[in-house]
């Protein structure tokens, strides 16, 4: 402003015309990068992600199985590869459905939500995604968003189209009419959005089908059906990948399939995570400015009572030894210190005493993780791997915020395996899918040292080889580096715990590469044996007069025994555990894929038998798929089979 | 003179003829028995499911004794056990059952074979595979010198002989396998000594020569020939071509032994001469099960002496560098305990050490074409300067 030379210099008056309230709408119009609107592909991302993980909050908060349609209709194709082209993008879930009062509020304005306020493990946190994707839409199309939604299924469906006022952060309904024209959900109720955007829709690392496919890896408890613009449009060419495809449905692992007109990713799992409970803050979580900040909204009078309402963890007991830690000469506190009656310099000294307080952590019900079980369902779905191992920690604490973390790692397979490891980001079930550097939990990849699991990894890198990696951290408040919510901070404690998740599944991955190696080994062995014995027979026969065949019986019969434990390899081309050899297989945290199946106990006893002469067919093909899994009972809660569905 | 001699044989010839014939074909029953069992141990493990295996002694330094009171190097009793069922013997151990059945062949048909010979007869692919039973002549070799320590048999009793080396002439007449040959009128070329000399195949006639000159390569050994030395100081010629084969080694072995002819080694001054010259003396490691047959313990060591730069006033020309593996080498050799003890020779590979230089034989021909054979050898010789 002291730039303003020109003329007249301004004066309070004059700056003051030009000063005025700044919309958090109009913000975030102008700053959309932070939000994850950088680019039209991005666009195209982040509207899809904030649909689909408000529908899948909505849905778990009901406790109903999602069930999510993604449909992109391309409206004009990018006039140049440089150019956005214009897309229509519409979801449709399941889930509760929206009461019409709230339509406007959730779709129409930026931060609000449920979310923000209390501190839950959700996807969103915020309550900017979905207003946010309308904005972008109304602003690069000037179409307003379609929302379509059904709270009660005996009535009809709420049909509202919906502009928002970014100057007045206030949206504006242009149609709001009730309709009976509402695609059937298996619950009755649901949303649906239509979002028109200038956009660009691509495939690859980060593009809307990585993402709803590793969605689907850890939400193995939706069905997820994506029709991209090719398919939209039903496209008949596609036929013959289709049957292909569906050969592949046979076999019971239930994987991701492509058909004609859509792309589905199956249910594997029937079972809702846990609910999870609200906390409050944890003291060592709060800063002194949202305390003193409490302490001014607070309804509660005095220090005992404001600190058990307001903060988890704080018993009467350790009031006792905050206040007294606080208390001076001059002036004491107590727990019946009247709230009113402290200053701010105070409120400094109770905060530092409370600071400096060992406090219990806190509490973890608050968590949901994937769970192991859900992860190996998930990554089988997804990944098509030969083994799979997935950990999950003890709940941990930073900050004050419990979070816990999970990790999933696949191995073998179809997978590339001169490549470095594809990393796969989870915060509270959310894909992340940019800013991989960033991303404390690629930090805590490097940081693992694969070698010792028998992987080969450079330095400071990824390991490379047959691997993908998947970490999930779950929490009230997962810390993002941005806004737009792609890469978790790096907080000591969150590394740590990361990196211990991920030896966990290294350890069962190094063993299992072990024992395939040894197995490898033992069949080499074995064909050497078998090479020479030949030779040794015939060269004795001429020796000593001993008949060949005799002989060379004899040495086979002692080349089988002294290489059995080769036979499960030598049988099943090498790719295949023995169970009975391996610990291994028998861990419910360790699946072991075989020509599209899996080893089990819990198989039933017509497809043991069956398996048996199918190992002794030796070398060849098991024609037969067979499905079979192994659960070890560690938990008493944990079902036995992992395709109950 | 020739004939003269064959009259003169004859007879003589024939009463050997007939022993000899009747100790080889005992070597024969010995040897093939002694396959056998070889073979006859792993079938019965097999047959029993025991593991098969076969004791093959080591040849290695480490198990290589030195005998003092002999002068000679023996094998110690260390054995490896060669296993079927073993990633690192199996193969080994297919090989050494198919040269051992390969010799039985030779024995039942009377007939050697060349070291080359053996490995091509042995030479085939593995049936089902694409691997061939030897991968080249090395890998044979040492299968067939496995198999001659394990049965306790000599290669000659395997009927298998290594490609001849080494030459020979001088005043003695040799009978090989019943032809006469007279080492007197060799002509340019000489005697080609045989891979096998044992008695049965070599036999000695009119040794007149009171020494035997041994030189290490051929090029010294033509100088020799060329000035008629061997006449000239009635001695026999003979050449190893560097590190001297079996056949030579036994046919020093033999002129010492049966008739007591000192062996006077003419080598060059580096570890490679000093080496050559230990093998001849004590036997060598590789071969340390044969040193009783093969190892001369009096033989003895004329040159070239590291003194003899300043003794003959050679040039600077002649020196070459020693290199580190030369000087390496020499410490190995000053401290093997067939040599710790030997004054003359620590001080002998000390003093070449010390000068930082090698010198072949070949560097007296810068004195003089024929000096080495004129003036060196002879003056030593008179004066007896040599050491052992």
């Amino acid at each position: 402003m002291a730039k303003k030379k020109s003329t007249s210099r301004a004066n309070a008056e004059s700056m003051a015309s030009k000063q005025r309230e700044i919309s958090v709408s109009e913000f975030f119009a102008k700053n959309r990068h932070l939000l994850g609107f950088d680019n039209p592909r991005k666009a195209l991302l982040t509207t899809i992600k904030e649909a689909v993980d408000n529908a899948l909050d909505a849905c778990e908060e009901a406790e109903i199985l999602p069930d999510i349609e993604v449909k992109i209709e391309e409206l004009e194709a990018p006039p140049s590869p440089t150019k956005p082209g214009r897309y229509k993008v519409t979801i449709t879930d399941n889930g509760p459905g929206i009461v019409r009062r709230q339509v406007e509020n959730i779709f129409g304005k930026l931060l609000y939500g449920s979310k923000f306020h209390r501190l839950k493990m959700s996807r969103g946190q915020q309550g900017i995604g979905i207003s946010a994707a309308g904005m972008y839409g109304l602003m690069t199309t000037g179409k307003p968003m379609v929302i379509h939604t059904k709270p009660n299924k005996k009535k009809p469906a709420h049909h509202i189209e919906l502009a928002m006022d970014t100057s007045k952060n206030q949206p504006e309904v242009s149609v709001d009419i009730e309709t009976d024209d509402f695609p059937e959900t298996s619950t009755g109720t649901g949303t649906m959005v239509a979002i028109e955007l200038e956009a660009r829709f691509q495939r690859g690392k980060t593009s809307v089908e990585a993402y709803l496919e590793q969605t689907a890896i850890a939400n193995p408890h939706t069905k997820i059906t994506f029709i991209p613009p090719d398919k939209a449009s039903e496209d008949p060419t596609l036929e013959a990948g289709d049957e292909a495809k569906s050969e592949q449905g046979e076999s019971e692992i239930v994987r991701t399939a492509e058909y004609a007109d859509r792309i589905e990713y199956p249910r594997t799992i029937n079972e809702l995570p846990t609910e999870t409970q609200e906390i409050k803050p944890h003291p060592y979580g709060v800063e002194l400015g949202s305390f003193l900040g409490k302490l001014k909204t607070t309804e509660e009078k005095q220090l005992a009572s404001f600190f058990k309402n307001e903060f988890c963890r704080v018993t009467p007991a350790v009031v006792k030894q905050i206040t007294d830690a606080a208390s001076t000469k001059g002036k004491t506190f107590s727990g019946q210190t009247w709230i009113k009656n402290i200053d701010s310099a105070a409120a400094e000294k109770i905060y530092k005493a409370l600071q400096n307080t060992k406090l219990r952590s806190p509490p973890t019900d608050c968590l949901a993780p994937i769970g192991v079980r859900q992860m190996l369902a998930g990554m089988l779905k997804g990944v098509q791997a030969e083994f799979y191992t997935a950990s999950t920690r003890n709940p941990a604490v930073y900050r004050g915020n419990p979070f816990q973390i999970e990790a999933a790692v696949a191995y073998g397979g179809d997978l590339p395996g001169d490549q470095p490891a594809r990393v796969i980001r989870f915060a509270n079930r959310v894909p992340l899918l940019y800013q991989q550097s960033a991303c404390c939990a690629f930090k805590s990849v490097t940081d693992t040292s694969w070698r010792n699991y028998n992987m080969s990894q450079p330095r400071g890198g990824a390991p490379v080889g047959p691997i993908v990696i998947m970490i999930h951290m779950a929490s009230v408040w997962v810390p993002f580096t941005s806004e737009s919510k792609e890469a978790i901070a790096d907080y000591d404690e969150i590394r740590k715990e990361m990196k211990l998740a991920l030896q966990d599944c290294g350890r069962k991955l190094g063993q299992y590469i072990r024992r395939r190696q040894k197995m490898k080994r033992e069949g080499e062995r074995r064909d050497i044996f078998e090479r020479y014995i030949g030779e040794i027979s015939r060269a004795c026969n001429a020796l000593t007069g001993t008949d060949t065949q005799e002989l060379y019986d004899a040495l086979l019969k002692q080349a089988k025994r002294r290489t059995e434990i080769a036979d499960a390899q030598l049988d099943e081309e090498g790719k295949f555990v023995k169970d009975e050899h391996g610990r291994l297989a028998k861990d419910e945290d360790v699946i072991i894929v075989k020509d599209g199946a899996i080893a089990s106990e819990n198989a039933p006893v017509d497809q043991q038998a069956e398996a048996k002469p199918a190992k002794r067919s030796s070398k060849k093909k098991v024609a037969k798929k067979k499905v079979v899994k192994k659960v070890r009972k560690k938990k008493a809660t944990e079902k036995a089979s992992l395709f109950e569905g | 003179m020739a004939k003269k001699k064959t009259t003169k044989k004859p007879s003589g010839k024939k009463r050997t003829k007939k022993s000899i014939e009747a100790s080889r074909k005992s070597r024969d029953v010995k040897t093939a028995k002694a396959l056998e069992g070889l073979a006859e141990g792993i079938v019965k493990s097999a047959l029993s499911g025991r593991e098969p295996k076969m004791d093959v002694p080591t040849r290695s330094a480490g198990n290589t004794k030195w005998n003092k009171s002999k002068g000679i190097l023996q094998m110690g009793s260390a054995a490896q056990e060669r296993q079927l069922f073993n990633m690192g013997q199996a193969r080994k151990f297919m090989q050494t059952l198919l040269h051992g059945q390969g010799i039985n062949k030779l024995i039942d048909q009377e007939k050697t074979l060349s070291l080359r010979g053996m490995y091509y007869s042995g030479l085939h692919t593995i049936q089902g595979t694409k691997e061939k039973t030897f991968n080249d002549q090395t890998e044979s070799d040492g299968i067939l010198e496995d198999l001659e320590v394990s049965i306790g048999a000599l290669r000659e009793e395997l009927h298998v002989f290594a490609k001849k080396r080494g030459t020979m002439v001088g005043n003695i007449t040799v009978i090989d396998s019943g032809d006469t040959i007279d080492c007197r009128k060799m002509g340019s070329g000489g005697y080609a000594i045989p891979s096998i000399c044992e008695p049965d195949v070599i036999q000695f006639e009119n040794v007149e020569a009171d020494f035997v000159l041994h030189v290490e390569k051929d090029t010294v050994w033509q100088r020799f020939n060329e000035d008629k030395f061997w006449r000239t100081h009635n001695c026999i010629l003979t050449e190893g071509s560097g590190q001297p084969p079996r056949g030579v080694r036994r046919m020093l072995h033999r002129l010492n032994k049966e008739h007591g002819l000192p062996i006077i080694c003419l080598l060059d001054c580096d570890p490679w001469g000093h080496y050559i010259y230990s093998v001849i003396k004590q036997g060598s490691i590789s071969l340390a099960f044969e040193s009783e047959r093969l190892a001369i313990p009096d033989a003895k060591f004329l040159g070239i002496r590291a003194k003899d730069y300043e003794a003959c006033g050679l040039s600077d020309d002649v020196k070459i560098d020693l290199n580190d593996r030369d000087k390496t080498r020499a410490k190995q050799i000053a401290e093997y305990p067939w040599f710790a003890d030997r004054k003359q020779w620590q001080k002998e590979i000390q003093t070449m050490l010390r000068n930082g230089f090698k010198m072949e034989v070949e560097s007296l021909i810068t004195k003089d074409i024929s000096y080495v054979t004129e003036t060196y050898v002879p003056e030593r010789l008179a004066a007896e300067d040599w050491i052992s």
